[in-house]
């Protein structure tokens, strides 16, 4: 086994995923609100809301290309670079991919060509459904996508099967239903409910600061701001809820999260910022808060959360219980129908932990072969990095909370406060843009970072699990993507920045005649009826 | 629940099989207008509005007839988890370059007329392209490869293994009769990009669009003749030797295979299968006449068949192999070991019996929304269009 190759797969898969949900998230979020927009539209008639239905709408368009294309590299990197992977639980693994594609893919990609082309076409209710649809498309496609990684984290509904040497689906239900991928997938899509808001407000706010399309930007920062602060309770709740399913599910990457070294008596405290040391397994400086992680871990007083050292101790059982299963399904292999009853029934019994004995791959070829020094490596190797997933999750968590402020504050003072922002809180918006993506990736960084020694935990190794490649394929490729996927996100960010500044460009009269009217009656109506420009 | 039980796991896998085949004629019959309209660009749109005019014929089309492709990547990992493995990771540098190409087109699709600078379209035109010509070629380098077999081995643990490396994984593809698979494919969506362009344009482009797809669509002809030629007398077949369990374990290593006479046999012995080639250069035929006398939807229509019945033709040859091996013929990939479990194909036959005859409506329903010319004025005049 190379370690260079795996370590350069990893950093090939590591590099385009998180490229590829730089664009994820905001498809997800403004989907449903241009969406939003355009019911505003289709209920009320005034201009305006098409108007920033089409503004936003554009800006949607260059982001979710991108999106589409580097999801191509996505669908295909697993063959390419991880076919042991994919034999391995293609079985299991494939399947939401491909359901992701028929239920969700073709509806967002077929329809959102009509969005941008259908606007003379169709009827007012028919684009709005069409704008639906598409948002509809982008969230059910994440559903899957969370489904199928959720199963890498908890993999459920599966069995080893000798005979094809693989992992086999015993219960679509539970591959479906998978505690940890229904959590993923709200949290997930709330965090791009909330990057959406952020970029919304983000952008409106400049537009106030420069005295531009305030008409757009007031009500666009009353739909973002109502949206955004849903979603950003959302976001924290479902991450609470990840975190307890890991507390039952991924006992080792919770407690790499929380650097918990040794188990505790329960209720176990929360340690809020700490300096992690690997070599003396335990946390310097540490700042804690008795109760909270036993609380937030477990929902009870009295369950205790396993440590670091106990669980690299249980690895190591089950590492040892992992080579009894190596070696019945080695006779199992060169026997096939004449394997005698207790060598079958032997590997029944441990088969759960024939991945623990893949881990010894790493060191020598024929696991049976391996030293009690390897047993020993291979169990420490269970333990993830913890210092950058104790950083990386404190990070994610605390961005996670300022949203709710944010939010918050943009919600009241466009509801109640009659759209009055003072500028310093409008240069804020517009500064925090970059930071939802930012979370995000530290949220997948924490989960799949980790997951790590493992591809699908507890079942198949990292290790074990790429192609049959050579360093200079991997170099050669990961230059290209790096080259590529630069120039091409140069290019969007230019796009970006270039229709941001051009403002909404359609409808522009229209719009000005039916704003001057409506503002005519305002001022009829008096300042009671300016206090709420959002309608 | 052995609700899966209701149908056989033999039966299942040639289900699968088919619908393989399916999603491949389903990629080549949209996305493939696609690529062949990308192709035509920088010779059938002269000027600036013209080549848009043929962007915007794809403009409102391309992303649902990308996933054509997109799935095709995804029920082949969920059907044929080992055809997944083993091609994807030995084609590797092909399918990196097939990767960058399917990138490129989406972005120029949607950004090429998103500034007015001229060099910063003619960019884009030539990527477009290399966008769509790359890709016809190297799918048809690939089927190629296929019918030829390829150097690869599965290990006691199924771990896919190549021999030879880069220039095994690149160069080494493009073998003399590999490379004319790549100039039917190549030709074949071309002519049908023709045939769309014919459809969808007027005026000089269509005319420009006639006379190259009539050009393409004899290369087809001629192409695919020779390829079947060179089958006939210069390319081993493989067969599988003794009992064949089509309902046993998905594991290629128990099925015995042996290379050598030639995968025309197969004609010999399913003589109905001869159908496929010749709806092949029927259509071609037919549409070539078309593309000469000016008509629209029949030509397309004509061209459609064309590809089915070619890639039709590859499939039926083989069958039951998927991927056959040249250095272990033993590992080659069939119908028979090569599947996901029966539970996985029967769940995903429920998913995709539910779900495509409902992507089909709506499909069909937004190619009516669109149906009608696109002109020159229509694109000036609106703020939406490429």
């Amino acid at each position: 086994m190379n370690i260079d190759v795996v370590e350069l797969s990893r950093l090939q898969f590591a590099m385009t995923a998180m490229y590829h949900f730089l664009f994820v998230p905001l498809t997800l979020g403004l989907s449903i609100l241009v969406a939003i927009m355009e019911t505003v539209y289709v209920m009320t008639n005034r201009p305006i809301w098409r108007q920033m239905t089409k503004f936003w709408g554009s800006l949607f368009g260059i982001n979710f290309v991108l999106g589409v294309a580097t999801g191509i590299t996505m669908e295909f990197q697993f063959g390419m670079n991880w076919s042991y992977y994919s034999h391995y639980v293609g079985d299991i693994f494939g399947a939401p991919l491909a359901i992701e594609g028929l239920m969700a893919f073709f509806l967002e990609a077929t329809f959102v060509g009509l969005f941008f082309f259908g606007w003379d076409k169709l009827s007012k209710p028919a684009h709005m459904i069409v704008a639906w649809l598409v948002a509809l498309g982008s969230n059910f496609s994440a559903l899957w996508i969370l489904i199928a990684n959720g199963w890498m984290q908890n993999p459920v509904g599966a069995e080893f099967n000798p005979e094809t040497m693989r992992m086999e689906m015993t219960s679509f239900f539970d591959v479906v239903f998978n505690e940890v991928a229904q959590a993923k997938f709200v949290h997930t899509v709330s965090a791009g409910y909330v990057t959406a808001s952020v970029f919304v407000i983000g952008v409106s706010a400049w537009y106030l600061l420069k005295g531009r399309h305030m008409e757009l930007a007031r009500r666009s920062i009353a739909v973002g701001s109502a949206f955004g602060l849903a979603a950003s309770l959302s976001v924290v709740v479902l991450g609470d809820e990840s975190g307890y399913s890991a507390s039952h599910t991924q006992k080792m990457k919770l407690a790499s999260i929380e650097a918990m070294w040794e188990t505790q008596e329960a209720p176990a405290h929360f340690t809020l910022v700490g300096i992690p040391d690997r070599e003396a397994r335990e946390t310097h400086y540490a700042v804690e808060i008795p109760w909270v992680m036993g609380l937030i871990g477990t929902r009870s007083l009295t369950t205790e959360i396993p440590g670091i050292n106990d669980l690299v101790a249980e690895a190591e059982q089950k590492i040892r219980s992992g080579l009894v299963a190596y070696d019945a399904l080695m006779t199992i292999r060169a026997e096939r129908a004449d394997t005698p009853a207790e060598v079958r029934a032997t590997f029944e019994e441990h088969s759960a932990d024939l991945g623990f004995a893949f881990l010894l791959k790493r060191y020598v070829e024929d696991p049976r072969n391996a030293t009690e020094a390897d047993i020993v490596k291979a169990a420490n190797d269970t333990v993830p990095g913890v210092g950058p997933l104790f950083w990386a999750f404190r990070l994610m968590v605390g961005l996670g909370f300022s949203y709710i402020a944010v939010m918050a504050y943009f919600a009241v003072t466009a509801n109640l406060r009659g759209m009055r922002f003072p500028r310093p809180a409008l240069w804020l918006a517009v500064i925090i843009i970059p930071t939802p993506w930012i979370a995000a990736e530290l949220g997948w960084f924490v989960s799949e970072y980790g997951r790590q020694p493992w591809t699908v935990d507890g079942v198949l190794p990292t290790a074990l699990s790429v192609s049959h490649l050579s360093v200079g394929d991997l170099l050669i490729t990961l230059a290209g993507f790096v080259a590529f996927y630069t120039v091409l996100f140069i290019i969007e960010m230019g796009l970006m920045i270039k229709y941001i500044r051009k403002g909404p460009t359609e409808d522009v009269e229209e719009t000005e005649i039916w704003m001057a009217r409506h503002e005519e009656r305002l001022q009829a109506a008096g300042p009671e009826g300016l206090a709420s420009p959002a309608e | 629940m052995i609700l899966y039980e209701l149908i056989d796991f033999d039966i299942l896998r040639v289900i699968w099989w088919v619908l393989l085949g399916v999603l491949l004629i389903g990629f080549s019959l949209t996305d493939g207008f696609d690529m062949g309209a990308a192709a035509l660009l920088p010779f059938v749109g002269k000027t600036d509005v013209e080549r848009r005019v043929v962007i915007n014929t794809v403009g409102p089309v391309w992303e649902g007839n990308q996933v054509w492709f997109i799935l095709g990547g995804g029920a082949i990992f969920a059907a044929w988890p080992p055809l997944y493995a083993v091609s994807f990771s030995g084609f590797y540098l092909a399918m990196f370059a097939v990767l960058a190409a399917l990138i490129l087109r989406p972005v120029g699709f949607k950004y090429r007329s998103k500034r007015d600078s001229q060099s910063w379209r003619n960019g884009w035109d030539w990527a477009l392209f290399v966008g769509g010509a790359a890709p016809a070629l190297l799918f048809g380098v690939a089927v190629g490869n296929v019918l030829l077999g390829v150097p690869f081995h599965l290990t006691e643990d199924l771990m896919p293994m190549y021999d030879g490396s880069f220039y095994m994984k690149f160069l080494g593809l493009l073998r003399p009769f590999a490379i004319l698979s790549g100039l039917v494919s190549l030709s074949m969506l071309v002519m049908h990009g023709a045939a769309w362009l014919t459809l969808k344009t007027e005026g000089a482009v269509q005319l420009r669009a006639r006379t190259l797809g009539t050009y393409a669509g004899i290369v087809a002809a001629v192409t695919y003749a020779l390829a079947g030629l060179w089958l006939a007398v210069g390319v081993d077949g493989f067969h599988l030797v003794g009992e064949v369990a089509a309902n046993g374990p998905s594991n290629p290593l128990y099925n015995e295979v042996a290379r050598g006479g030639s995968w025309l046999a197969a004609y010999g012995e399913r003589p109905w299968i001869v159908i496929a080639p010749i709806m092949g250069f029927v259509g071609i035929a037919m549409a070539v006449l078309g593309l000469r006398a000016g008509r629209e939807v029949s030509t397309l229509l004509w061209s459609k068949l064309s590809i089915a019945g070619i890639i039709s033709s590859v499939g039926l040859t083989m069958f039951p192999f998927i991927l056959p091996s040249t250095v272990d013929p033993d590992s080659s990939l069939t119908v028979w070991d090569a599947s996901s479990s029966h539970q996985t194909l029967f769940v995903m036959l429920v998913m995709a019996v539910f779900f495509m005859p409902i992507i089909l409506a709506y499909t069909a329903w937004v190619y009516k929304v669109l149906w009608g010319k696109v002109t020159e004025d229509e694109i000036t005049g609106s703020g939406h269009s490429y």
